[in-house]
């Protein structure tokens, strides 16, 4: 294909100009902006929260410090860095189903989930999962029986939520590992169960 | 900074779907994490004007949403006000990576 089907779009040459003028004036490097885009390409994930997820299910001790104080609870880890001055970990149970919006634009809890996907920072997930959650949640495969407590936490710069999903039957015979590897990013989110 | 996290196989490109869309939204977020980083405005600083550019698509409620359109807005807005980025330049330095000879691309 020649590259008159492919035209550069007016958004690439204004990176592409801010980025050279920005080197220019010293104020960054190209090294440092492929440094960001490895680090949350590669090094932090959905892998992150799934560990957290998997070992509160298989230590009660864990699980009850982490809905105490989430922040404090995946400092364990040492996980560092993105976006987690405060986290807040909801549980689904029997009786509640937890799912997390960011109605302003896409604060999401990126140590332990990475970035968005598309859809989380699309407008129509962040006003129609606030208006009809259980409709658009019903649109993602998830049914809610409508007796189950449904909510909807409404991130921000201050608070990033994650759920922690309903546990699989086998917990006990699954080792951790096995279980975080069941663990998906949009469970975590309450748009899928596990 | 992110620290190294051990045992991390994958990339999160969780059911596979992509981060961007276009390398150059790759570029925009990295400069707009890495210019935070480096201590020119505090994230929460540019937060703001990233509600402020998406509020302004809603509120025109023209053309489709386009997420890294308003990122880029955003970073544009906030360097401006900064005072390291101004209007002018930025124009020349587009119009001059326009009119690049042909075949040149990144």
């Amino acid at each position: 294909m020649s590259e008159h089907e492919h035209p550069t779009s007016q958004q690439s040459i204004r990176a592409e100009a801010i980025e050279s003028l920005l080197i220019d004036k010293g104020l960054l490097t190209e090294d440092a902006v492929d440094e960001v885009i490895v680090q949350y390409n590669e090094r932090v994930g959905p892998m992150n929260g799934a560990k957290v997820v998997a070992r509160a299910w298989k230590d009660p001790a864990f699980k009850t410090r982490l809905l105490a104080d989430g922040t404090s609870a995946i400092a364990e880890f040492e996980f560092s860095g993105g976006e987690v001055d405060k986290l807040v970990v909801v549980e689904n149970t029997s009786d509640v189903h937890n799912v997390v919006v960011c109605t302003l634009c896409s604060c999401y809890p990126w140590a332990v989930l990475g970035l968005p996907p598309k859809w989380y920072k699309d407008p129509a997930y962040r006003s129609r999962i606030v208006r009809e959650p259980r409709r658009v949640l019903e649109e993602f495969g998830v049914q809610i029986a409508a007796g189950k407590e449904l909510c909807v936490w409404d991130s921000s710069a201050e608070i990033r939520y994650l759920v922690l999903p309903e546990p699989p039957s086998d917990i006990d015979s699954a080792s951790e590992e096995e279980l975080a590897a069941r663990v998906s990013r949009d469970a975590m989110i309450g748009v899928a169960l596990i | 900074m992110i620290s190294e996290l051990s045992g991390i196989e994958q990339p999160p490109m969780a059911n596979g779907e992509l981060v961007f869309e276009a390398p150059w939204q790759g570029r925009v977020f990295g400069m707009a994490r890495a210019l935070s980083e480096a201590g020119l405005y505090s994230w929460d600083e540019f937060r703001e004007y990233l509600i402020e550019a998406i509020a302004g698509w809603e509120r025109e409620g023209e053309g489709d949403y386009a997420y890294y359109d308003h990122f880029l807005a955003a970073l544009e807005s906030l360097l401006a006000d900064k005072g390291v980025l101004s209007p002018g330049p930025l124009e020349i330095r587009c119009s001059e990576f326009r009119h690049r000879p042909h075949g040149h691309d990144h």
